[in-house]
């Protein structure tokens, strides 16, 4: 009888074979061979030139999570002790920018930190730049922001940070109160009861937060065109090139992209064991 | 092997494609274009479907090499392009363009013969030139005190931080060959080597705000980039929004260049794309459109008409050196060089370079 | 949890809040600037607005967005909320690995998967052309056009790669919770199963269906990359039309657009939360 329900599910597993698993094998099989066809190493054996891309963006990227932990934790931590009518306004509001398209939120930050950007208009029209100028004998008319890399971590930041945030805090909210009040009753501090109750159970949030950040970010093109002007090149960009760019390959391409996805699942794989390791030794 | 899988994948997805329904059919009668951003004026378009009841889906692209390899990569149902010269010689060479029917576009007859059997397609016999122009440094000249005649700012000097290099490897590598006094069709690989060099070193002394193309109009005309290379037609489209911003041809010569329509050889909408390119070779429709996008014209009449033209339109006489700037003089033309389409061992270094290039 | 709000928490809280809306502030201010720039101040307008109706790009970009991620998340729900009912009586053997591919859209980069879809489906184009011409070849009476190309439907197939797994992960969590017993119970009063799924299961796992449908429709409306590699050259979604903006100029009738959207969304969102105060309010008093 039982089997008989899971048929509902083949229709889907036909398509998880056709769209999810076939396209990965196209892939591979792009990546292993040429344009004029047959196996070949070649575009593994080129990949070595691309090492600092690949440093590059994932330095990028593991930046942009840090950041994105560190003000994410906190504000969902706040927002569960907050009560239940301004939790539910809070979440609305966090989840309310990804309505208005990424790419129209990052190009107004470009509007925001160009050199005569809203930015630097408003520091010199309070007198900011006078000011450092008169102190330091400097000649300084704005501040660069845009076209850096820290201003491609901004944009990451910025696009990403409601991805840190709401697994943090469901997970935080549907944590049971008796287990913190029972800490409490055995006498450990505030500090003790976040240190050794709260922090390690709210780690499932924290690791799927994390993932939820770092992918797009070691993997954004746009972010990094509008924001860092193209002077540096990440790993999206490499991969966009090679596909609808002035490089056209796409078996590169193909290469670039399979490594990228490699890479990503062993750093969430150990993750992942490393936090399920953290979770045990909670239990016990 | 791939074939295999293709036909087994083939066989596979129909149903489900079936399914979601392909799209395209229909018995409306439909012509895809391809061109440039802000490189036609939009009443053409509705003129056209109005005069014809062809449906006009216009579609822009970024640079001449982001069209191609969308081509390429089959994502692409253009029906007519508008490619420059030197990536209509490599398309003409892959066997990517049809050949044109020259009696279902009877206006050609209007077009300059110079503008005719060009190197990129010497027997004339897949092309209809759309623009052409010439490649220049454009400066806002409340931000620069002395007049720019020279390459060399780009490279080193005292706008480090300001300028906004061109975001495309021909144009970039050809102003760096131009200033190092070689052709921009030099083949030989130390030549170009030592123009990437010179890119990148200029690149490490941050002398540039980035790589860019549309981009500039923006940068440019609020001042956030002091200067850049891009095309004359495009620098009357920011002057008329700046009139600060200079534009120079450099004294080392420069690129001139040709933008022609073509036909996709499997396009499949063959006949009202040969309408479309009729439609704009018409005089009427050169005027509107160079009125418009600030691009010169290969039509002789509607070129030369174009200062009275102007004058009818906006009520005051054409500015004669705009004029000179959109239609560059002899004397200027004699020093700027075409591209040519480069064999592809050189195309493939370009490639590499210009990575490398970002790579730094 | 305990309510102990601070004053410096929620200092914090509204710099971060600050951080998050003064990009959109920006935005929406610079729709009625009565100029093309996007950080000098001009005076007010509304032709943007006005503007923007008659703009055929970006019209019907917004159409195709709205018809593709609504056609993506009604057949999602119902896809997924079947194949979730499937796989929660899959025996467990066969579930795991079949979750984990599953999860693959979800975790794997954007851009791979866009990339991957779109090598498929010119892939399947190349196998396709060779197959009719195989085929009409062989016989004259029926003829399948040889040539097809990216477009809605390519897009549509790409959202619900993305958006099924969305309405799974969502769903499944609730068969989970629910009382098996209830259906049992159900078919010992005499329903079949069907009717038992209808008025037992369905009305347990709603919550999980509407929360991934939200989701699901969320992710279709805020997706660039996916699309961008899937769309092929006639069909824009309105992500499309704003990164060929971004690469020259982005005309104020998208800050328009974008502003109106907005409104829309934070309109709905304030109605829904507003009722279901009320809703709690009402069932408070009733308590008393």
């Amino acid at each position: 009888m039982k089997n008989r329900r899971a048929l509902f599910a083949v229709p889907y597993v036909g398509w998880l074979a056709l769209f999810v698993v076939a396209p990965i094998v196209m892939v591979v099989l792009y990546a292993f061979s040429s344009a004029a066809g047959g196996f070949t190493l070649e575009n593994f054996s080129r990949m070595g030139a691309y090492a600092v891309v690949f440093a590059r963006s994932f330095k990028l990227a593991l930046a942009a999570t840090l950041i994105c932990l560190l003000i994410g934790y906190p504000v969902a931590y706040m927002i569960s002790r907050e009560s239940q009518r301004f939790q539910r306004v809070a979440m609305m509001l966090i989840m309310l920018p990804m309505w208005m398209n990424f790419l129209l939120r990052t190009y107004s930050w470009m509007s925001i930190l160009e050199n005569t950007g809203l930015l630097n208009r408003l520091f010199s029209a309070i007198g900011l730049f006078r000011l450092i100028n008169a102190l330091t004998g400097a000649n300084l008319e704005y501040f660069p922001m845009i076209n850096t890399q820290g201003a491609v971590v901004l944009g990451m930041v910025y696009n990403y940070l409601p991805f840190m945030i709401l697994p943090i805090y469901s997970v935080i909210e549907k944590m049971d109160a008796s287990l913190l009040e029972a800490a409490r009753d055995l006498g450990a501090g505030s500090a003790r009861v976040f240190r050794k109750v709260i922090l390690p159970l709210s780690l499932p949030g924290v690791l799927s937060g994390v993932t939820m950040v770092f992918v797009p970010s070691v993997s954004t093109f746009a972010i990094s065109k509008l924001l860092g002007g193209s002077n540096e090149l990440l790993l999206g960009d490499l991969i966009e090139t090679q596909f609808v760019g002035t490089a056209y390959n796409p078996h590169l391409g193909s290469a670039i992209a399979l490594v990228m996805m490699v890479v990503v699942v062993v750093c969430m794989a150990v993750m992942n064991r490393f936090g399920e390791g953290e979770e045990q030794a909670v239990m016990l | 092997m791939k074939k295999t899988v293709a036909m087994l994948l083939a066989l596979m997805m129909s149903a489900a494609l079936c399914l979601a329904g392909c799209g395209g059919g229909g018995g409306e009668r439909v012509v895809n274009v391809c061109g440039w951003g802000e490189n036609i004026d939009p009443d053409l378009i509705e003129q056209f479907e109005e005069e014809t009841g062809i449906t006009v889906n216009y579609q822009t692209a970024e640079s001449n090499e982001t069209m191609y390899a969308l081509i390429k990569q089959g994502g692409a149902d253009y029906d007519v392009i508008v490619p420059s010269d030197y990536m209509i010689g490599q398309m003409i060479e892959e066997g990517m363009l049809a050949e044109l029917d020259y009696d279902n576009i009877p206006n050609f007859s209007l077009i300059d013969d110079q503008y005719k059997n060009l190197s990129y397609d010497p027997e004339n016999k897949y092309t209809v030139p759309y623009t052409w122009g010439t490649l220049g440094i454009i400066y806002n000249s409340s931000l620069v005190e002395e007049e720019i005649d020279s390459w060399g700012v780009l490279f080193s000097g005292k706008y480090g931080g300001q300028i906004g290099m061109i975001g495309n490897p021909r144009d970039a590598i050809g102003a760096a060959l131009l200033y190092l006094g070689y052709s921009v069709n030099t083949t030989d690989e130390a030549e170009i080597r030592e123009a990437c060099q010179l890119l990148s070193s200029a690149k490490s002394q941050n002398m540039y705000q980035g790589f860019f193309m549309d981009q500039l109009y923006d940068k440019m005309e609020a001042g956030e980039t002091t200067i850049c290379t891009y095309y004359a037609g495009d620098f009357l489209t920011m002057y008329s929004n700046n009139p600060d911003l200079r534009y120079v041809v450099p004294k080392e010569g420069s690129n001139w260049f040709v933008d022609a329509m073509c036909v996709l050889k499997d396009a499949e909408h063959k006949e009202e794309a040969e309408a479309w390119i009729n439609f704009i070779c018409k005089t009427e429709s050169c005027l509107a459109n160079m009125d418009y996008i600030w691009y010169a014209s290969p039509n002789r009449e509607a070129l030369e008409r174009y200062p009275s033209y102007y004058e009818e339109q906006n009520g005051e006489p054409m500015d004669p050196a705009l004029y000179e700037v959109m239609a560059a003089p002899p004397e200027v033309l004699a020093r700027c060089e075409a591209y040519e389409n480069l064999p592809p061992e050189t195309l493939a270094l370009y490639t590499d370079l210009w990575i490398e290039l970002g790579i730094e | 949890m305990s309510a102990k709000p601070s004053r410096l928490n929620r200092v914090l809280m509204a710099l971060v809040f600050l951080f998050l809306y003064a990009p959109i502030f920006v935005l929406i201010v610079f729709s009625f600037n009565d100029s093309q720039s996007r950080t000098v101040w001009q005076g007010f307008t509304l032709r943007w607005y006005v503007e923007l109706l008659q703009d055929r790009a970006i019209m019907s970009a917004l159409w195709t967005t709205l018809l593709v991620s609504l056609l993506a998340t009604a057949i999602a729900t119902v896809a997924g909320t079947m194949a979730a009912v499937g796989f929660f009586n899959m025996k467990k053997r066969w579930r795991g690995p079949i979750l984990t591919v599953n999860n693959i859209p979800m975790t794997n980069a954007d851009i791979v998967t866009g990339v991957s879809l779109c090598l498929l489906f010119v892939a399947f184009f190349a196998g396709w052309g060779d197959f009719t011409r195989w085929f009409n070849s062989l016989q004259g009476l029926v003829h399948l056009p040889t040539r097809l190309h990216m477009g809605f439907g390519t897009l549509l197939i790409a959202h619900l790669t993305f958006d099924i797994p969305y309405v799974i992960l969502n769903v499944m969590p609730k068969l989970r919770q629910m009382d098996k017993n209830l259906i049992d119970a159900a078919q010992d009063l005499g329903c079949t199963w069907m009717q038992a799924f209808w008025k037992v299961v369905l009305p347990e796992i709603k919550p999980g269906i509407v929360s991934g449908a939200l989701i699901a429709f969320t992710m279709s409306v805020d997706d660039f990359v996916i699309s961008y590699f899937t769309a092929g050259s006639a069909t824009s979604t309105l992500a499309m039309v704003v990164y060929g903006m971004t690469k020259r100029r982005i005309s104020p009738k998208i800050n328009a657009i974008s502003s109106l959207l907005f409104v829309t969304v934070l309109t709905l969102l304030i109605v829904v939360n507003v009722r279901e105060a009320r809703q709690e309010k009402a069932l408070e008093e009733r308590k008393l």
